[in-house]
């Protein structure tokens, strides 16, 4: 596969490492209520679609950028990849 | 033998004769030639022997599609099995030898299988090897073993090396054929980059087959000058021998081009293939089609070819199969194999053809709307039985027949990612579905069988490919062309009680295709599995098609509503030596050398891999002579006066930014916000799961400044584990990352003479006495009159101990300066076995005990688990299935009869209980042979392990039958205070 | 004391630089420069981009870029990371030099002995690089580089001039396998 890199264009999906889901971003708060099967939900539960999914990807033999790419897990089209520390912040992330 | 069967013409280079051999045998044929076509010309027809039955068999094709001339190619440890004949191309002093069969290709013991065929009809394996059971590993699967597979491997390592490479292009156009060099042309012409793959050694397609002219050319002259042309322009890259094997996500192709194939040795250096990684932003399929057999009654008698490749021979390799030849077709294209063979010299005995209605043939005996039934010959056809439309039979005596029974589109790249190819009931044949993205197919790959559509249909696609990526298209034009359409009338077989053979190199028959049906194997996987058609090295693509052609007879379908088994790379077969490439042997992988490597070899070191990594294991010493001396004198040696340890393998990742202490506090479950600079802190990083995952120091050498350390083997996973905290969790932590490992030589410097020998290292302006650089201190100095280092006083063996650093290129000098100083303390090197004897005497934890099923509170850490702050892991480690009070705990174990040895890996037993996984206590990680304590040792998880030292149970390894008492001990062996590692 | 003075070694073990020839193309071991990271610090961009400029002389590259001034060599390695290559006769404490002119706005890491070098130069280049690794040589033009795996091994490769120089740098501690690598394709390719 090739990975539309935002800064780097097109590069090999060989040259990343694969995490998996990108809700991997969004770690619950560890002072809330119920913190412990907020985790327990953020670790281990995940949607499995047929379509459109949203994933990590590190760029260990490029620019060491991780990177959500969406990709569609039937065709392989992958139509969007972003930076995933543009993603974090997107969704609120900080400090 | 003379070249009996040699016809005129051809493209072949008559000036350069080559001697080659077959069975033994000597034979001259011409450049040009391929071992198929040079020994037909030499009147050989018999070139193998069946797969199952061991039936004689010659080529039935000219290409990579051959099902039965597979022969083995060279002597020595180059011999080469299971190659194809029609596409090995001839060289001076080629060895080819048949294969399958016991005894010679002429008189083959195992054609007994023949007689026997009734027995190994399809899933004969299945229903003949089953009972009684024992049988089957004893004798049925070794005999089946003899007897099955093809050739004979030399069981010498392969002298040849590999390679693969990468390409990049606009568009890749696969195979020159008249579609592909139009492709080419076009594209190449408008300045886009191109890459033409052919698998042939002479590009052009079945342009070098043919007899038709292109303008006022003949077809090979038309594609010789299109070749130069693109040849000229650089921006075209032309791979001959090249066979494009795959169609992958996003426009990658592999291929393989098969460099030195066709020379007896590659040149010095040179491999022998490459494996291509092709990059193609667009691709041309111009694969062009492969001809199909009609079945009939031993319709595999060496002499029974196709009609196109007989006509291939005849024009291209100026070769005839036979003095006299017949044609048994159903479309017009077989008649073309006729009147190119009488335009060549050689006499048609007759023109067989299905169609009642077919056009008019001239020149000889035209047979309509009759059918070949049977043929005769066991070693080379002698002649064939002809059913007339009359219904009466006629015996026709001919050396060769041509058979065409249609053309299948090569649809194979079309499929890789699982399109399926659409029917086309005009040419009775599968034509491309859904595309590969970025994929245009032309040519007679996509139906368009004759020359005019092949070349229009290739510049079409080129144009197309080009617009798609925003180039301007210069036309290419064409040149006048052939257009006849093909006219075929369906016929897979004809029916009849003999065996009709439609996958000859698996040997399954009209008849295994109705068994299946009859047993239930009724959709084409199934079928493929039962009867094994279209497996092995020509995947079917002589065969497919009839077969399934025959289930939708069987079962009343249409061939659409049948459809076709699903079409997987490579689409012909790639040596694993290709897929190796490089990454063989000694090379398999890279190696990581430490920087005193070239002293512990001088040293007489012996290494151990570690990953990549090549460490010293233990250095023998003049007169050791088992590794257990070695080790022992290096653990009493550090022990007792002083030891070195390279140690520079440990990862290093520098930690910067305000923010620094405050992302460390989260990556690991203890704290380091109020870590003063000048000092070190062991670590426990934790997975989100509350699992351990890694461990080490890390040193604070300014407010915004840390070096933190990994273990070896985690290096490359927790600096990316770190990343994601720093990018995905928090991207706003001003924190930068960057991995330093192999900056740094760092050196272990353990033993009660550790600072004495430092002394004489460091420069005197740093003082590194106990009060000055305690236990946990850490900073940066100087060596050996200036040289830049840094020191830090941490101890992994729990005696005195620093690690010191230097840049790396000065590490060989450092360690040569260090066993200087250290000779009057005696001073050793140490290897990683006696480092992990030390580490396990001093209870530490390492990679079997943070095995990733264990938790700081198995570890017995679990007081490190800070709750006042986020770090990963630490709400998960909060789990009520994590903290039960039967949970396993880090304790250390010694055998009760000090002459025992432990293993590791034995599961604790309480005494009484018997030894099964219901009663398991636990299990050991780690053992050694102490040499401090003069018996073995081990560290291991025990069910409330805390809380049972003095306690005695059974280690056992039921693997083996073997159990030693063992008693439950600290961990911590030697100095359990920890009073030497603060003196 | 001062009598244990350190001998350096090349990353692959000699004393001396290491040269090999091939028809059209020389691989040399590059051992004479400094190398270290340099990493912006966040909230002062602007800050660190003016200290850059007046620093080197130069604006940083953007991402696959290089620059070249003076005695210095940018190479863009990363989102808001460089590497900085200087002359290592002058700049051996590269990284103090550096901490020196960028004070808190960026995170300096000494990176010299943490890489080895390898320099590509003749026609052949393109031709041996081809069959190592998978970047687009033929559009990558000079002054550019990028992180790339040459037989497993992470590497950055950069391009000085397009099809004539090429420098590759590797881990220091398989220096020896890339050189091996490096020969062999050429040998193979040439």
């Amino acid at each position: 596969m090739i990975i539309n890199h935002p800064l780097l264009g097109p590069r090999d999906s060989q040259e990343f490492v694969y995490l998996g889901d990108a809700s991997l971003i969004d770690r619950p708060d560890w002072q809330a209520e119920g913190a412990v099967d907020a985790f327990y939900e953020y670790l281990y539960q995940r949607e499995n679609p047929a379509g459109l999914h949203q994933e990590l990807w590190f760029h260990e033999q490029g620019d060491r950028s991780w990177l959500v790419v969406t990709r569609n897990t039937l065709t392989h089209e992958i139509t969007k990849v972003e930076l995933a520390r543009d993603v974090a912040r997107s969704r609120g992330r900080s400090k | 033998m003379s070249q009996k069967n040699r016809l005129s013409g051809g493209l072949l280079n008559r000036a350069k004769p080559l001697n080659f051999t077959f069975d033994g045998a000597s034979y001259q044929g011409y450049e040009g030639d391929t071992l198929a076509s040079a020994l037909l010309a030499n009147g050989v027809r018999l070139m193998g022997r069946s797969f199952k039955y061991h039936r004689p068999r010659g080529p039935i094709s000219s290409g990579s599609e051959e099902p039965n001339a597979i022969v083995e190619l060279r002597t020595g440890a180059r011999q080469e099995p299971n190659t194809r004949a029609t596409i090995a191309e001839l060289f001076e002093g080629l060895s080819a030898k048949s294969q399958n069969h016991v005894g010679s290709l002429k008189f083959d013991f195992l054609a007994i299988n023949d007689r026997l065929s009734s027995f190994f009809a399809a899933g004969f394996y299945y229903k003949t090897f089953m009972w009684p059971k024992a049988f089957w590993e004893k004798l049925y699967e070794p005999m089946i073993r003899r007897a099955a597979g093809l050739g004979s491997l030399s069981m010498q390592d392969d002298p040849d090396h590999y390679d693969k490479g990468f390409l990049h292009c606009d568009l890749l156009v696969i195979g020159a054929g008249p579609a592909g060099l139009a492709a080419a042309l076009t594209a190449g012409r408008s300045g886009a980059r191109v890459i033409l793959a052919d698998e042939d050694f002479t590009p052009g397609g079945r342009l070098n087959a043919e007899t038709f002219t292109l303008g006022d050319a003949s077809g090979a002259d038309w594609a010789r000058a299109a070749i130069a042309e693109l040849t000229s322009l650089p921006n075209v890259r032309i791979l001959t021998r090249t066979v494009v094997i795959g169609a992958f996500d996003h426009g990658i192709y592999g291929a393989l081009e098969r460099v030195s194939d066709h020379i007896a040795t590659p040149a010095s250096g040179k491999p022998r293939q490459i494996l291509w990684r092709i990059y193609s932003q667009r691709a041309v399929l111009a694969a062009g089609a492969t001809e199909r057999p009609i079945a009939f009654k031993n319709n595999d008698r060496p002499g029974v070819m196709l009609a196109g490749a007989m006509r291939a021979y005849a024009n291209r390799w100026a070769a005839t199969p036979g003095q006299t030849v017949a044609v048994f077709t159903n479309n017009d294209d077989g008649l073309r194999t006729a009147s190119d063979l009488l335009a060549k010299g050689v006499k048609v005995a007759a023109v067989i053809d299905s169609r009642a209605d077919g056009p008019a043939f001239t020149g000889a005996e035209h047979l309509r709307g009759a059918v070949v039934t049977d043929a005769k010959g066991r070693l080379g056809l002698s002649s064939i039985k002809v059913k007339l439309a009359s219904g009466e039979t006629r015996q026709i005596a001919t050396e060769a027949l041509g058979v065409s029974g249609g053309w299948n589109p090569n649809v194979h790249l079309t499929c890789h990612q699982r399109g399926l190819p659409v029917w086309n009931a005009e040419l009775a044949a599968f034509v491309p579905g859904t595309l590969p993205v970025g994929m245009v197919v032309a040519g007679a790959a996509n139906g368009q069988l004759s020359t005019a559509g092949a070349l229009a249909s290739g510049a079409a696609a080129a144009g197309q490919a080009l617009e798609g990526l925003g180039l301007t298209v210069k036309s290419a034009d064409l040149p006048q062309a052939e257009d006849a359409p093909i006219r075929v009338t369906p016929l897979w077989y004809v029916p009849h009680k003999g065996r009709a053979w439609l996958d000859q190199q698996n040997d399954v028959t009209v008849k295994d295709v109705k068994l299946a049906h009859q047993e239930g194997f009724r959709s084409v996987e199934h079928l493929k599995r039962y009867t094994t058609m279209g497996m092995a090295t020509d995947q079917g693509k002589t065969s497919n098609i009839s077969g399934l052609a025959v289930m939708a007879e069987m079962t009343g379908k249409s061939i659409p509503e049948t459809g076709t088994t699903i079409y997987r790379p490579p689409y012909t077969p790639v040596p694993i030596a290709a897929f190796a490439g490089r990454s063989a042997g000694a090379d398999f992988r890279p190696k990581r050398l430490t920087p005193s490597h070239k002293w512990a070899a001088e040293q007489g070191a012996v290494f151990v891999e570690v990953g990549m990594w090549m460490r010293a294991q233990w250095l023998p010493k003049a007169g050791e002579t088992h590794w257990r001396q070695s080790v022992d004198r290096e653990v009493l040696a550090t022990r007792g006066s002083v030891g070195i340890c390279d140690v520079t393998t440990l990862g290093k990742i520098d930690v910067q930014g305000p923010d620094a202490a405050e992302f460390l506090n989260r990556i690991y479950c203890n704290p380091f916000g109020k870590l003063p600079v000048g000092k070190v802190r062991y670590g426990l990083m934790l997975r989100e799961d509350g699992m351990a995952m890694d461990d080490g120091t890390t040193a604070r050498l300014a407010e915004d400044h840390f070096v933190t350390t990994t273990t070896t083997a985690n290096a490359v996973g927790v600096y990316r584990h770190m990343e994601f905290c720093r990018q995905c969790l928090w991207p706003d932590l001003d924190v930068q990352i960057i991995s330093t490992t192999e900056a740094w030589a760092q050196f272990s410097v353990a033993g009660p003479n550790a600072r004495n020998l430092l002394q004489k290292i460091v420069d005197p302006e740093h003082d590194i006495s106990n009060e000055a650089f305690p236990y946990m201190g850490c900073g940066e100095i100087t060596v050996c009159g200036g040289f830049r280092a840094r020191l830090f006083r941490i101890s992994f063996s729990g005696e005195l101990a620093y690690e010191i650093a230097v840049p790396t290129r000065y590490g060989d000098g450092l360690v040569r300066a260090m066993m200087e100083a250290g000779r009057e303390f005696n001073a050793v090197v140490y290897g990683t076995e006696a480092l992990g004897v030390m580490r396990i005497e001093k209870g530490h934890a390492a990679g079997n005990e943070l095995n990733g099923t264990t938790s700081a509170l198995n570890l017995g850490m679990g007081g490190m688990v800070n709750k006042k702050k986020d770090s990963i892991g630490s709400t998960l480690s909060e789990r009520e299935g994590m903290n039960q009070a039967e949970a396993l705990n880090l304790v250390g174990f010694q055998p009760v009869d000090p002459s025992k040895s432990l293993l590791g890996g034995m599961h604790f037993i309480n005494q009484g209980a018997e030894a099964n996984a219901r009663n398991d206590q636990g299990y050991m990680t780690s053992v050694a042979f102490s040499p401090s304590l003069g018996h073995s040792i081990g560290l291991g998880y025990l069910k409330n392990g805390a809380a049972r030292k003095g306690e005695t149970l059974r280690a056992v390894n039921p693997l083996a039958g073997e159990e030693v008492m063992v008693k439950v001990v600290s961990a911590h062996f030697v100095d359990p205070e920890g009073e030497r590692l603060r003196g | 004391m001062a009598d244990h003075r350190l001998k350096p070694i090349t990353q692959l073990g000699g004393d001396t630089p290491r040269k090999d020839s091939f028809p059209g193309l020389t691989i040399s071991e590059r051992t004479d420069t400094a190398l270290a990271s340099l990493s912006a610090r966040q909230g002062k961009p602007a800050q660190f981009q003016a200290t850059a400029k007046a620093f080197f002389g130069f604006d940083l590259p953007g991402a696959g870029r290089v620059a070249t001034g003076g005695v210095y060599t940018a190479i863009w390695t990363g989102q808001d990371q460089w590497f900085i290559e200087a002359p290592f006769a002058s700049h051996e404490d590269i990284a103090p030099i550096l901490k020196k002119g960028f004070g808190d706005t960026a995170s300096i890491t000494e990176q010299t002995d943490g890489w080895g070098g390898f320099d590509l130069q003749g026609q052949g280049c393109i031709t041996t690089l081809e069959i190592l690794c998978n970047l687009d040589l033929g559009k990558m033009a000079a002054d550019s580089a990028s992180r790339t795996v040459i037989e497993h091994l992470g590497c950055i490769l950069i391009c000085r001039e397009t099809g004539q120089h090429y420098t590759v740098y590797g881990g220091r501690s398989s220096a020896a396998s890339l050189h091996h690598a490096l020969v062999t394709a050429a040998r193979s390719a040439l």
